[in-house]
């Protein structure tokens, strides 16, 4: 093996030390996945020491590893979680069958196309990120910003494991590829819309983090279910590290109503911009975004995709076992589909009985709906303790939506349809406006590199990171 | 309509021999040999339905194709050949309709593209073998039976008021002849295409005079002096074409060691071994080089005979694609595999075409051979994989089986190369049925490339044989076992059908031929008219034939 491709730089539980063809491609993908990181990570921090964590092995000591490392000599791992002897298929098909260890001929295709979707989609947030150092508001959160960014890495590493493992040749041109793809450019774009957006701010990260990565994590449960055992070992491991991103989402958030209510509380008129804060109805409008956007990468309500990929048993349900009918093949799913003329206007609605295996698309995103609920109701009570009327809402799942039955299409924050003028009139009212990313920008100037202290608009966190005060030094710089 | 498989019968075989014939008889008189239709209505193929009136079946025509094959390499003293009827008032009623209502729709597709090749190979004797093919018609010729005498140089009908040609297909059984007959009507006889219109929607046929005038046939002649022209006819071709020096051989049987093993079918030949994988849609062909290589001269090539390398794993890898075609329908992917030294295979190549050079007509009709076998791979309706692995030997006359091949795979291997290479087999001598050799038509955007491929004369490793253009795919040894597995898994997961139709559209690219429309003709018209309830409907024409109600047609076009 190389210096490079050794089982101390990578650390893996793939015996990569006696996988001939796994060494080979990874010493080809590997110097280009470092010079990409160096070019595409986060800008102007690549010599610092941070404190991160590390998967090493998969065992309950192993997966958390915390030291301090230079971000390009991070140890990019590949992990899988321990096989389930004897893994039978859980769904679709295939249901009952024992679980592929090698990709079936017959889906070679779909499972590229598969895995390629999911790992284009963790190098492009890196991408999307990669300014945000340069405004953290504190040691803690840009420890936590760059904690995801390594992370993403490794997940692209996990997909890149499959491909190169699975798929031969075409798997190492996928991987390469994936490398050459880049989040916003017109020419070479990523394949996912959400993923071409820049996330521009501190509050945007923590709605992504907290609703875009909550996508990740239900198509990594779909995809936990897989008959395809490698990738459902992979996406297992992958969810562990997923709960983090959340983790920094939810509390992101958290932090940030906390720190608007104590502003308010300061204010007469309750007002938190005139007290250098994030007022509460910008906040909402970030939701708004950020959920319809996310809600937009499940894919379509009534989908053929959807249904090949779970009759083909390569795609499940989020926890499958839960269900009682694994097969799918007579249930249906009652949807009201809108009925609109060339205008765009929604003139009627049609009860439509979808077979269940085309509208596992939406199965997986009611799961999403309910999951994405419960943070919300945590920070609405930091509104309710600091006494404060308002509270936030997730909009309908009908509003500011590109595809599906629902894209193109014009919808309220509660889902009443309406005409394409009077929406772009609301529009300032429902999703952030040019003036509220200017405002927000505004507080975001300048980065806290000072250890312990915070930003104004935001509170800082309950507690530190692996029992480490607040006021540790995350990132030497 | 559709029967028990005949994978689920006896299997279907291919070796015949004059003395076992039950429905011709092969006579031989100097240069002229007589090769009459007696078709045995007791003994058909498959139980179920009589042979009348000198109606055939796969079995009658096994025996044809025979006699065929014979006469070219037994005979090379006979320089006409009379087909003619050994039954009163009739030369032949065509093919059975009732095997036909009671056979698959795969084999009845099977059954017509065998037909088929018989015929192409019969008119090839006439082209290429001073063996001239005269039909002496001397009783009604319907359907099948006007379409073995228009695959005939020449037809000549009794005129007794009774012998007529036709084609009743259309009008009686909404279907079509099935052997090339309208394409031969027009492209080879050039009748007029609205006497040719009239002609196949007239179910009696036209008799006497008016044939001859419509060019349907050569000469129509008075029943008392019918004999006596058609022999005058048949002495005075063959006073016109020249002797053949040499003997001939006596084809020996290439009958295959069969056995079963863990489900896996194996048939072992000489140079060749089919193995047949059911559980897995899948079938091998392994066609293995010559031994030794040395030059032919015409007696060592006459001492050798069936033994010849290239005759006879040519005969035997034809044998195992009829097998193939018609007793193991789900094999969809056939793996073609070589093993030898490619330098052999060229010396083999060599030899035989240096002593074709020299006029020996063994030399010849042997080429012919390896030219029709490897015509009847390119159109069997299978998916065909070249694999080039170590101690391959896909050279020359056996590259041809990666040309041939959908794809090809071959491993690229530093340590231990693997090698292909090209002889003058490539280049001419074995065109396909578009009358293009492989190369030229794997080429056809880049004609230049075919005639700079004649000056490469070195073997080349898989690199070269990428960068050239000749293979498909090159892993190397890392990822080879992986994108062979996938490539097999894949292909053997997509539908029969389609496949079919997607092959047989990509593998026939350049000219038309007559050949190349019969055979894209048959296709369509089998797979599309002979699916369609008209013809095998439950008031079809073709299921109530023989019955007393009248067949209900569906009256919209397309």
């Amino acid at each position: 093996m190389t210096s490079v491709i050794n089982s101390d730089k990578i650390p893996n539980n793939v015996d990569l030390s006696s996988d001939k063809k796994l060494q080979r491609a990874l010493e080809a993908w590997q110097p280009r996945f470092i010079d990409w990181w160096k070019e595409m990570g986060p800008e102007g921090f690549q010599e610092d020491q941070v404190y991160l964590r590390t998967a090493i092995s998969v065992d309950h000591d192993g997966w958390a590893h915390f030291d301090y490392v230079k971000m390009p000599d991070y140890r990019w791992g590949i992990f899988l979680t321990e096989p389930e002897p004897n893994r039978k298929i859980g769904f679709g098909d295939f249901y009952g069958e024992p679980a592929w260890q090698t990709v079936p001929g017959e889906f070679r295709n779909s499972l590229r196309r598969l895995i390629v979707t999911q790992g284009d989609t963790e190098p492009a947030s890196v991408e999307q990120q990669r300014l945000l150092g340069q405004t953290c508001p504190s040691l803690y959160d840009l420890r936590n910003l760059f904690q995801v960014n390594v992370e993403e890495g490794r997940h692209l590493w996990a997909m890149v494991y499959l491909l190169h493992s699975y798929f031969g040749r075409d798997g190492r041109e996928e991987a390469e590829a994936l490398l050459e793809r880049r989040s916003g450019n017109p020419d070479k774009p990523r394949i996912l819309g959400a993923f071409n957006e820049p996330c521009q701010n501190w509050l945007s990260f923590f709605m992504f983090t907290y609703f875009t990565d909550r996508d990740g994590k239900y198509q990594l449960l779909a995809l936990a279910e897989s008959g395809f055992d490698p990738l459902a070992r992979t996406t297992r491991f992958m969810l562990t590290e997923e709960a983090h991103h959340m983790f920094v989402g939810e509390t992101g958030v958290m932090r940030v109503v906390q720190r608007t209510a104590e502003l308010m509380k300061k204010n007469r008129h309750e007002d938190a911009r005139a007290e250098g804060g994030i007022d509460l109805p910008t906040i909402q409008k970030y939701i708004n975004f950020w959920y319809s956007v996310s809600l937009d990468l499940f894919g379509g309500e009534i989908s053929s995709n959807a249904a090949n990929f779970f009759a083909a048993s390569l795609k499940g349900r989020a926890k499958e076992d839960g269900y009682t009918d694994h097969r799918v093949i007579d249930g249906s799913y009652a949807m009201d589909v809108p009925v609109a003329d060339k205008e765009s206007n929604v003139t009627g609605w049609k009860k439509e009985d979808v077979p269940l295996r085309n509208a596992m698309n939406e199965v997986l995103r009611d799961e999403y709906v309910r999951d994405s609920q419960r943070g919300l109701e945590k920070w609405n009570r930091v509104l309710e303790e600091a006494g404060i009327q308002y509270q936030f809402r997730l909009p309908s799942r009908r509003f500011h939506r590109q595809n599906g039955i629902y894209g193109g299409l014009y919808f309220d924050v509660d889902g009443n349809p309406m005409s394409k003028e009077d929406w772009e009139k609301s529009r300032d009212g429902w999703l952030p406006s040019a003036a509220d990313e200017a405002y927000v920008a505004s507080l975001m100037t300048a980065p806290v590199y000072e250890a312990g202290k915070m930003a104004h608009w935001i509170a800082p966190p309950k507690q530190g990171i692996k029992g480490r005060p607040v006021e540790f030094e995350y990132v030497r710089r | 309509m559709e029967h028990a498989a005949p994978s689920s019968q006896e299997p279907i075989r291919f070796e015949a021999h004059p003395s076992g014939y039950k429905h011709w008889v092969l006579t031989f008189d100097g240069p002229i040999a007589r090769l009459a239709m007696d078709v045995n209505q007791e003994h058909p193929l498959r139980p179920g339905y009589e042979l009348k009136l000198n109606s055939y079946d796969l079995g009658v025509d096994i025996e044809l194709a025979d006699a065929v094959e014979r006469i070219r390499f037994e005979h090379p003293e006979v320089k006409v050949v009379l087909v003619t009827s050994a039954q009163p008032r009739i030369f032949c009623a065509g093919a059975n309709i009732y095997m036909l209502g009671s056979s698959t729709h795969a084999f009845k597709v099977n059954f017509c593209k065998f037909t088929n090749e018989t015929r192409n190979s019969l008119e090839e004797a006439c082209s290429e073998s001073g063996q001239h093919y005269v039909a002496a018609l001397n009783g009604v010729s319907s359907g099948g039976g006007y379409e073995l005498a228009l695959a005939c140089e020449k037809i000549l009908l009794a005129d007794d008021g009774n012998s007529a040609v036709s084609f009743p297909e259309t009008p009686l059984l909404a279907v079509l002849p099935g052997t090339g007959g309208l394409t031969r009507l027009v492209d080879k006889r050039k009748v007029r295409r609205d006497l040719a219109d009239v002609f196949s929607t007239l179910a009696e046929g036209i008799r006497g005079r008016r044939a001859q005038e419509w060019n349907l046939v050569d000469e129509s002649i008075a029943k008392s002096k019918f004999d006596a022209t058609v022999k005058e006819r048949a002495l005075t071709m063959a006073a016109a074409t020249p002797d053949k020096v040499g003997a001939g051989l006596t084809l020996a049987p290439v009958t295959p060691k069969r056995s079963t093993e863990k489900g896996w079918l194996k048939s072992e030949y000489t140079h060749v071994t089919l193995t047949v994988k059911p559980n897995d849609r899948l079938a091998e062909i392994e066609v293995r080089g010559p031994s030794s290589a040395e030059s032919l001269a015409g007696e060592s090539l006459r001492a050798a005979g069936n033994d010849l390398w290239i005759f006879r794993a040519f005969r035997e890898l034809n044998d195992a694609l009829l097998d193939l075609r018609f007793n193991h329908e789900t094999a969809g992917l056939v793996l073609l595999t070589t093993k030898g030294d490619p330098e052999k295979v060229r010396a083999a190549d060599k030899a035989l075409l240096d002593l074709e050079a020299s006029g020996d007509w063994l030399a010849h009709e042997i080429r012919l051979y390896v030219k029709r076998t490897l015509k009847r791979l390119d159109l069997s309706a299978r998916s065909m994989f070249a694999i080039l692995t170590k101690g391959s030997c896909f050279a020359g006359s056996l590259f041809e089986l990666a040309l041939a091949a959908d794809r090809s795979y071959m491993l690229d291997d530093e340590d231990e190369p693997v090698q292909i290479g090209l002889s003058g087999m490539n280049h001419g001598p074995l065109p396909m049925s578009n009358g293009l050799t492989r190369l030229q038509t794997r080429f056809l955007g880049r004609p230049a490339i075919p005639t700079e491929l004649v000056g490469v004369t070195e073997l080349m490793d898989a690199a070269t044989a990428k960068e050239r253009g000749l293979v498909t795919f090159t892993p190397d040894a890392m990822d080879w076992d992986d994108e062979v597995r996938l490539a097999i898994e894949e292909r053997v997961s997509l539908s029969p059908d389609a496949l079919t139709g997607m092959e047989a559209n990509l593998r026939f690219a350049g000219p038309e031929t007559m050949e190349t429309k019969i055979f894209a003709r048959l296709s369509a018209w089998q797979n599309w008219i002979f699916q369609r309830p008209n013809a095998v409907g439950e008031k079809g024409a073709l299921t109530m034939y023989g019955r007393p109600e009248r067949p209900e047609l569906d009256w919209r076009r397309t």
